[in-house]
């Protein structure tokens, strides 16, 4: 079933009826449905007037669905063979989904997992093997009514994974969640659920990737997380989408008392780009972000971070770093907000801007609402130029210009890039480096 | 052989050099003085391949070839290499890194090597794992250019007052490094004010250039 047209109720439905949902699903998406139809466009949107829904394919079922690779039809499996999956599951992963457009079509977790109530699912089959756990969180981190095309991912989610950690464990190896879309005039819209249990420890990978398309494709995925009395989630996510991808990121997580949030995000690509993952902190609770966006190229990125100290003594960190070079222009917006009584609350956030070039630009606007007086906020924000002089400094060292640029800027981002894991640490490299070395349309 | 012919170049619209010649052959040393703002800096910057020096008649010769279309990497990998009056800082890229990236060389021998380098010139223990030039003193900054040349051992060294903002007693120390250096086979233009240079490079051939031009 390839369904491209029109977004409506028997549309909507008949997905439904195709994954063989539960009701409360069914009702879940046709709400959403109707507040889609509702809203209006967000007024921070911008691009997103070049998108014709109706022209995309907004559900792509693919006849595959594997937990081995070789299940997996070889023109499928390259693509993940290309970008060395298989090699680092086997390395250090505990567990791995992947999917291709629409669906998920690889999953597998490793024994030990399942031993200790870990549950690594494609969300779809969590719905129907954990109806109840997943109702309970299910569009409760990330309401359908945030904004108008939350309310449509609501309305046509496919895809992406649920991971559960029961209490006390701890996952020790990294579950990894792959996002690919592979098709251009595609709309991907995975949803990822994770639940990390009181005192339980998870580490998430998330990684999006597209080839190049000559026409575009439309992201618009959601992650909520939600994380217990004194659980820990670390969570990675690095996108490497092409240049003709609209990227639509809405990622939240609930943080209960005394629980702990440590996030890197990191961006490449895609024509435009809106991520803001945001942060509820209860009692005691603690989130530590590490971001960078590269804009390069004509393209346009939206980045920043939300935070919500809602509890007493919460803490929350956050640096950001972005890149805009040949017309890219990157911004960043920071809300800080600390309600009246979570007092002791503490916040720093920082967001250094590197520009290689003139014609690229770099806008920051953070935003604060503290209404508590007790409450410890800062706020600091660079921007700095490349220097000719610096150019041709390691231009006389050796280096080419593209190898130069690249070079600082992953010096410039290098203390956000100490938060991959190493193998990602690498594959940033190397996308650098290609990213710089012409290819820029 | 190294040599700039009746060499014309403009910064920023201005007139710098105004027909420079100068020859330099390996393994020998020349020492160019002269007034600041006389043209010294921006001539090492033609040399090496600056393209923000403008060059408007005349030319520069690497084995009777010029090297004129030839951008700044291309100049490095043929063997001309240019030490920074003021070098630039870098964020995020380690000193041991980058030099293990421009020489080419396989780390283990390399590191030795280095860390030889290092004790040799005074520099900071730890200066491999700092950040390039970054929050280096301005005559560690100068020790460090230096270290890259005696690391690489370029065929061409062009040094631009390699010893200003060092501390007396390491001049001769630098100038014995540096002489060492043109034994190895460099060909070295020593650009300096120093006097204590100036003393112990005496022997050698000195040139003194006055408003964009050498005039003996
Ligand atoms: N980027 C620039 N813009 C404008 N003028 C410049 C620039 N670079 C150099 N100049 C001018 O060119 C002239 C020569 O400068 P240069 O740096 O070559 O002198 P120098 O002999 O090295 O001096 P010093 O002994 O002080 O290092 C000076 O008048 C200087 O002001
Ligand atoms: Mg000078």
């Amino acid at each position: 079933m390839i369904t491209k047209g029109s977004i409506s109720r028997s549309f909507v439905e008949g997905l439904s009826r195709e994954k063989g949902e539960p009701e409360w699903m069914r009702r879940l998406r046709l709400q959403a449905l109707e507040l889609f139809e509702r809203l209006s466009d967000p007024l921070w949107l911008k691009g997103i007037d070049e998108i014709d829904l109706d022209e995309l394919v907004l559900y792509e079922k693919v006849d595959a669905r594997a937990t081995s690779w070789d299940e997996l039809p070889p023109e499928i499996r390259r693509f993940y063979e290309e970008l060395n999956l298989p090699e680092q599951e086997k390395k250090f992963l505990a567990g791995l989904a992947t999917s291709y457009d629409s669906e998920m079509v690889y999953y597998n977790a490793k024994k030990f997992l399942e031993e200790k109530g870990v549950v690594v699912l494609p969300m779809e089959e969590a719905v129907k093997r954990y109806p109840d756990l997943v109702r309970r969180y299910f569009g409760k981190v990330f309401p359908p009514a945030e904004h108008r095309y939350s309310a449509l991912h609501y309305a046509l989610w496919s895809g992406g994974v649920f991971v559960y950690v029961p209490p006390g464990v701890k996952v020790t190896f990294p579950v990894e969640a792959f996002f690919l879309v592979a098709n251009e005039m595609v709309a991907q819209f995975e949803h990822t659920l994770i639940v990390v249990g009181e005192n339980a420890f998870l580490h998430f990978i998330e990684g999006c990737s597209s080839p190049q398309f000559r026409k575009f494709a439309f992201h618009d995925g959601v992650v909520e997380a939600y994380v217990h009395r004194g659980g820990h989630l670390k969570f990675t996510t690095v996108q490497n989408w092409s240049r003709d991808l609209i990227n639509f990121n809405n990622k939240r997580a609930i943080v209960e008392e005394g629980g702990r949030v440590e996030w890197v995000e990191g961006s490449f690509g895609s024509r435009a780009s809106y991520v803001y993952p945001s942060f509820i902190l209860r009692d005691g609770a603690s989130v530590d972000v590490r971001a960078f966006t590269i804009a390069h190229g004509g393209e346009w990125k939206e980045g920043g971070v939300k935070l919500f100290h809602v509890g007493k003594d919460t803490r929350s960190h956050v640096v950001s770093k972005s890149v805009s070079s040949s017309d890219g222009v990157s911004v960043f917006r920071g809300l800080l907000r600390v309600n009246k009584g979570a007092t002791g609350s503490r916040s720093s956030m920082s967001c250094d801007s590197l520009l290689l070039d003139e014609e690229s630009k770099a806008f920051t606007y953070p935003h604060n609402q503290v209404e508590e007086p007790t409450a410890r906020v800062s706020y600091e924000a660079t921007t700095s130029f490349l220097r000719e002089d610096q150019l041709f400094y390691l231009r006389s060292r050796g280096l080419d210009e593209d190898s130069a640029k690249a070079l600082i800027v992953s010096g410039f981002l290098s203390d956000v890039i100490s938060y991959l894991p190493p193998e990602y640490a690498s594959v940033f490299r190397r996308v650098l480096e290609l990213d710089f070395r012409g290819s820029v349309g | 052989m190294l040599e700039v012919v009746d060499l014309h170049a403009r910064v920023e619209g201005k007139e710098v050099l105004k027909g420079v010649n100068l020859s330099l052959r390996e393994g020998d040393i020349v020492v160019l003085t002269g007034p600041n703002g006389s043209g010294k800096s921006t001539l090492a910057r033609a040399i090496a391949g600056d393209e923000r020096v403008e060059i408007t008649k005349g030319d520069v010769l690497l084995d009777g070839e010029s090297i004129l279309g030839l951008t700044p990497e291309e100049r490095f990998k043929k063997g001309v290499f240019l030490t920074f009056q003021a070098p630039p800082e870098f964020e995020g890229i380690p000193v041991g890194s980058f030099l293990l990236r421009i020489s080419g060389k396989g780390e283990r021998e390399a590191l030795e090597e280095l860390k030889e380098l290092v004790e040799k010139l005074g520099l900071p223990k730890n200066v491999l794992f700092r950040e390039l030039h970054r929050g280096l003193s301005g005559g560690e900054k100068k020790r460090l250019e230096l270290l890259q040349a005696l690391f690489l051992k370029p065929r061409f060294v062009i040094l631009d007052e390699i010893d200003s903002g060092v501390d007396i007693e390491s001049i001769e120390k630098i100038v014995e490094l540096v002489k060492e250096l043109a034994r190895d086979g460099s060909g070295i233009l020593y650009i300096t004010h120093n006097p204590r240079s100036l003393e112990l490079l005496g022997r050698y051939r000195v040139l003194r250039m006055e408003e964009g031009r050498i005039i003996g």
